[in-house]
């Protein structure tokens, strides 16, 4: 039997991020641009679309798949595998949710061909970082619509083929009342509002656009968003993440083993002062990675019986995601930065062998791409109700 | 016991429109009730009915309307 993690698609993926995506991270991240190089590799091995069911024509990888994938292309550009996880993450919410309806189907269909970049037009400028919050809306006319958006935060905004929106139901709804809707390629333009020099995750171009969209009344999703949302965007956002820092995590270990080989090479037969540093480090990452894993192992035996859909929907449920996003978020940085300090000097240099530079910069994001403080203040909020832990 | 309920809405469900003016089994979500307003709604439901909901009835379709509300009451009373 073939291990999950050494399935032909994780097999591809690891060839990938330790070909293309390392050989131009320090490029990309140099430029802060997008990493073109490896996501063309990701295409030519469909790999865009390996989450689309056989049944559409995709490879039907498993989550825990998708979630080694990121791991694998983590452990050389964080970028491209932030990348990958948050256009899997669209495909989850498409393939999760989009039931019988032809449209929606044809779509992921076409997808395993025309391998597309899906971007999240999620964030808003008035919302004040509340992805479950709308301010512009869709305004239906006929049996079409059109949809205007600035966002604050577009991923690869400027790269992405097709997009998934949150909006209003309606210019008279609530803002909590969204939907999610599909713009294809040739229905929307994306106009860049701000710069992008930020101090990691570079490549991935999150630089806020100005959103000009139309398309079909049957490119709205007809699960509500909040359902969207609570069953698959926010708990399989919280996994690949995850999924991706662990690779960001083993890359700063790689680069701290063969600092300490080198040095025990230079003394034969006595142990280097600093390995024991590094021994401490491998437990963090174990947990870092056991952490996901458990959730994910959970979430994929809820994602295949609709009886328990509803635990998903529970508070319980959402602490415990928030409390993996929190935890983990944290650990990489953790980790991250004690690997330099095991490496000293030769890891503070940007041009040595075992720099740490990028790694740790790209491991800040973490904390931050969804805020800590929001997260902690919803657990805050859910924990005085919840009678569990 | 509705009354009452709608009385929490009205203080604690941020609702975009007016609690009164509800049907039992309107959407509150779509009504404008946030998650964070829903935990709200919870403690206030639980204080005032001297209950406990326990957690797995901390979930979306409980807190849904008037209606699921009146019903999730009344499971854990009796």
């Amino acid at each position: 039997m073939v291990l999950p993690s050494h399935s032909p698609l994780v097999e591809l993926a690891r060839t990938v991020g330790a070909g293309t995506a390392a050989n131009f991270a320090d490029q990309v991240d140099a430029d802060a641009r997008f990493p073109h190089e490896a996501v063309t590799q990701l295409r030519a091995h469909r790999l865009l679309s390996c989450y689309v069911p056989q049944s559409l024509g995709g490879h039907g990888a498993s989550l825990n798949e998708l979630a080694f994938m990121c791991e694998e292309l983590g452990k050389h550009c964080s970028a491209t595998a932030m990348v990958f996880a948050m256009h899997q993450i669209q495909v989850a919410c498409l393939v999760h949710h989009c039931h019988d309806d032809r449209h929606l189907k044809a779509y992921l269909a076409q997808l395993t061909q025309n391998q597309h970049l899906i971007g999240s037009v999620t964030s808003e400028v008035g919302v004040g970082g509340d992805m479950r919050s709308s301010v512009c809306a869709v305004d239906v006319n006929g049996d079409e619509f059109t949809l205007n958006k600035n966002s604050t935060t577009s991923s690869y905004g400027a790269q992405a083929d097709d997009l998934l929106v949150t909006a209003r139901t309606s210019p008279t709804a609530p803002s909590s009342d969204q939907s999610l809707v599909l713009l294809a390629k040739g229905q929307f333009t994306m106009e860049q509002t701000g710069n992008w020099n930020p101090m990691g995750m570079r490549g991935t171009g999150s630089a806020p656009f100005k959103l000009t969209g139309k398309g079909l009344t049957s490119q709205i999703m007809s699960t509500p968003f909040a359902t969207i949302s609570a069953r698959t965007m926010v708990p399989v956002s919280h996994l690949l993440w995850a999924a991706t820092w662990v690779g960001n995590a083993v890359a700063s270990m790689t680069r701290v083993k063969s600092f300490i080989k080198q040095q025990a090479r230079s003394n034969p037969g006595s142990l280097p002062p600093t390995a024991l540093r590094m021994a401490e480090l491998a437990p963090s990452i174990q947990l870092l990675r056991t952490s996901y894993r458990y959730l994910l192992t959970e979430y994929e035996s809820i994602n295949a019986d609709p009886t328990r859909y509803d635990e998903l929907s529970t508070i319980g449920y959402a602490v415990r995601m928030n409390n993996l996003k929190l935890s983990g978020s944290q650990l990489i940085v953790d980790i991250a930065n004690k690997a330099l300090q095991i490496c000293g000097v030769a890891g503070y240099k940007n041009d040595s062998k075992f720099a740490m530079g990028r790694i740790l910069r790209d491991a800040h994001a973490a904390a931050l791409m969804v805020g800590n403080d929001r997260i902690l203040n919803s657990n805050a909020n859910m924990l005085m109700i919840l009678k569990g832990d | 016991m509705q009354d009452k309920i709608r009385k929490i809405l009205k203080d604690h469900g941020r609702l975009a429109v007016d609690a009164n003016s509800l049907a039992e089994t309107t959407d509150l979500y779509q009504s404008g009730m946030t998650s964070h307003a829903s935990v709200n709604v919870m403690l206030a439901l639980e204080g005032e009915f001297d209950v406990e909901f326990p957690d797995h009835m901390l979930k979306r379709s409980v807190f849904e309307s008037i209606a699921s509300i009146t019903s999730a009451i009344n499971q854990i009373k009796n």
